[in-house]
């Protein structure tokens, strides 16, 4: 017979009042742990989003912004495409300031026969692309050759597949890492292939012909030199090429930031009112217990127990609480979390990428930790009041 | 040799004095009963002798050591080393069985032993019943099983509250033979009740009235 096998005896002889206290707990825990896995998911999801994007500027053709949303297009995937000539990756090049400028072109296959599934094609240049290559190259080791595509993970598409695309096939080669944005539901090939593609495209009817001719692409994806002001580039890309609108990346997302922001702040709020009111439904449960144990005490009392002694099993045992509390808590929210990620990313409507293992055990740690200190802490008081007590006093009461 | 002595000893609560005075010592290996009313001071003395309250005025002298001066700390350690306590309503730790209520005396006291606590439930006569909680054993087994974890760190002093009053005739009998037999011991028994058959048993019965100690009387058929 030691402490710990009192504070267990007392636990497993009293099952409602431990069920309920650790109830009490795995609530907090799920709510902590749960709260926090979504905020960090929102906030990788967003560096994930700033990463991808990776240019300080967009040049795209003016009206292209009245024919897609572009945080929409980032991130659900929504499919949507523009052209512009092609000569405007050279007029960005002439601007002062701009270190890199890299193409890239859009095309929207049909949920139609004559392509496999409905997905937004994104054609890059390997050799200047500095967004979309860097991601490329941690799943493939070439460069993509003819006809070739690099599927996001989203993508209902296994490498070796053949995929068609306006009847072309174009073989998966490359299966990408998640970046919990609309990226994730693109596909990715070369210049020519997507030359290739526009071509078929034409064949079936949807044309991306404009006035200057067929070489065309979407968007010119810029980064500033170091010591520009990025505004100051964008004012000038703005001036120096026509029927193109600069636009910078981070106004692109400004939406999307806000809405995470506002998104954390109300979850970080609801943990903190979920702890607030736990930890005072905590307080009172354990000066209810001592209250009702009060004689228990006494005899404890009695018996040669000392307060300290007395108040350290009750701390022990509402710190064992918070332990199975913890990890049952934790443990719930990671099987909310973990099987429906992809639900909760619809839900939101905002990028949403998991964290890696290391930090979910890392965060699943502290949880339970937090959860056996905050135990412990909301007994103290119970402890204290308990050393007030006499206990001839209690056991003339308790009769 | 006294164990004990009160001196002068009183406790006031605001108007009300509980114990007026009162004096009286306890020879070591004694068997004395307290008798008196309700509200003659028995519970408060019991709470005094028992090291769970202080006296307002006068000396508690157990075994040497002035008790009403000690700290409330201290003075667990005493009643802990020195005194096994018996209540009327035997006040039992009701998720722990028989033999690990006997067992938390010997833990809070110097280390558990369950094989000597075993030795102390079949005394008084319940080895059996040893894994029973509480609530499984009948109120004369229960404060049994309290007399056991009383005596099982061989305090010399047993301080008995009312120790039958919530017993048959049967159990009452059990508990006093026990009681007969810790004193042949040489233990010292103090056991307050208003039955006077229980007083009966004693060597010395000590009646107090309004807290004062009103006479005394000594059995003299005791260990006839």
């Amino acid at each position: 017979m030691n402490i710990f096998s009192l504070a267990f005896k007392n636990l497993t002889r009293k099952g409602r009042r431990t069920a309920v206290l650790i109830l009490l707990t795995a609530f907090l825990s799920l709510a902590v742990f749960g709260g926090s896995v979504m905020i960090l998911s929102l906030q990788s999801g967003l560096n994930s989003l700033e990463a991808r994007l990776g240019a300080d500027i967009i040049l795209v053709p003016s009206q292209a912004q009245s024919k897609v949303s572009f945080q929409n297009m980032f991130l659900q995937g929504t499919t949507g495409a523009f052209y512009m000539d092609a000569s405007a990756l050279d007029k960005v090049m002439e601007v002062e300031g701009v270190e890199k400028a890299a193409p890239q072109t859009f095309l929207a296959s049909l949920k139609a026969d004559c392509c496999s599934i409905r997905i937004q094609v994104i054609g890059i240049d390997p050799e200047k692309d500095f967004t979309v290559q860097p991601w490329i190259a941690r799943s493939l080791s070439r460069e993509l050759g003819d006809m070739d595509v690099a599927v996001g993970c989203k993508v209902e598409a296994d490498v070796g597949e053949i995929i068609r695309i306006y009847d072309m096939r174009c073989k998966v080669v490359a299966r990408l890492e998640p970046t919990g944005t609309g990226l994730d539901t693109a596909v990715y090939c070369s210049m020519e292939t997507m030359a290739e593609l526009l071509r078929a495209a034409e064949e079936k009817g949807v044309s991306h012909k404009i006035e200057s001719g067929d070489d065309v692409i979407s968007a010119v994806y810029v980064k500033v030199r170091d010591g520009y002001d990025i505004d100051t580039v964008n004012s000038r890309l703005n001036g120096h090429i026509r029927k193109a609108t600069a636009v910078r990346t981070r106004s692109m997302i400004t939406g999307v930031s806000d809405s995470l922001a506002g998104v954390s702040r109300t979850i970080t709020v609801l943990i903190a009112a979920v702890w607030v009111l736990a930890f005072i439904i905590l307080l009172l449960s354990f000066a209810l217990i001592v209250r009702e144990r009060a004689r228990e005490f006494a005899v404890f009392r009695l018996a040669g127990a000392s307060v300290s002694m007395l108040g350290s099993m009750v701390m022990l045992e509402s710190a064992l609480c918070g332990l199975a509390g913890g990890l049952a808590g934790t443990g719930a929210a990671a099987l909310v979390l973990f099987p429906f990620s992809r639900l909760i990313e619809n839900a939101l409507n905002l990028p949403y990428l998991m964290p890696g293992l290391t930090q979910v055990l890392l965060l699943g740690v502290l949880t339970v930790v937090l959860s056996v200190a905050v135990s412990a802490l909301s007994s103290t008081m119970a402890a204290y009041r308990l050393s007030r007590v006499n206990p001839g006093t209690a056991l003339r009461e308790g009769n | 040799m006294s164990l004990l002595e009160l001196k002068n000893v009183s406790k006031i609560y605001g108007e009300l004095k509980a114990l007026d005075n009162v004096s009286l010592h306890v020879d070591q290996g004694e068997w004395v009963a307290i008798m008196g009313p309700s509200g003659s001071g028995k519970s408060t003395m019991m709470n005094i002798i028992g090291c769970m309250d202080k006296p307002s005025q006068g000396e508690v002298l157990l075994d040497g050591v002035d008790i009403s001066k000690e700290s409330s700390r201290h003075l667990t350690d005493i009643r802990r080393d020195k005194i096994g306590l018996v209540f009327q309503q035997f006040h039992m730790v009701n998720y722990l069985t028989a033999v690990e209520n006997v067992m938390v005396s010997q833990y809070y006291h110097s280390m558990p032993d369950e094989e000597e606590a075993l030795e102390a439930l079949g005394r008084v006569g319940l080895r059996e019943r040893a894994r029973h909680l509480p609530s499984q054993l009948s109120g004369g087994e229960q404060q049994r099983v309290c007399v056991a974890r009383a005596l099982i760190n061989h305090p010399e002093l047993i301080l008995a509250d009312e120790p039958t009053g919530n017993l048959d005739e049967a159990n009452e009998n059990i508990v006093l033979d026990l009681f007969a037999q810790l004193h042949r011991e040489g233990t010292t028994l103090i056991v307050v009740t208003h039955d006077p058959e229980v007083a009966d048993a004693a060597q010395r019965t000590i009646v107090l009235e309004h807290g004062r100690v009103a006479r005394e009387v000594i059995n003299e058929n005791f260990g006839k």
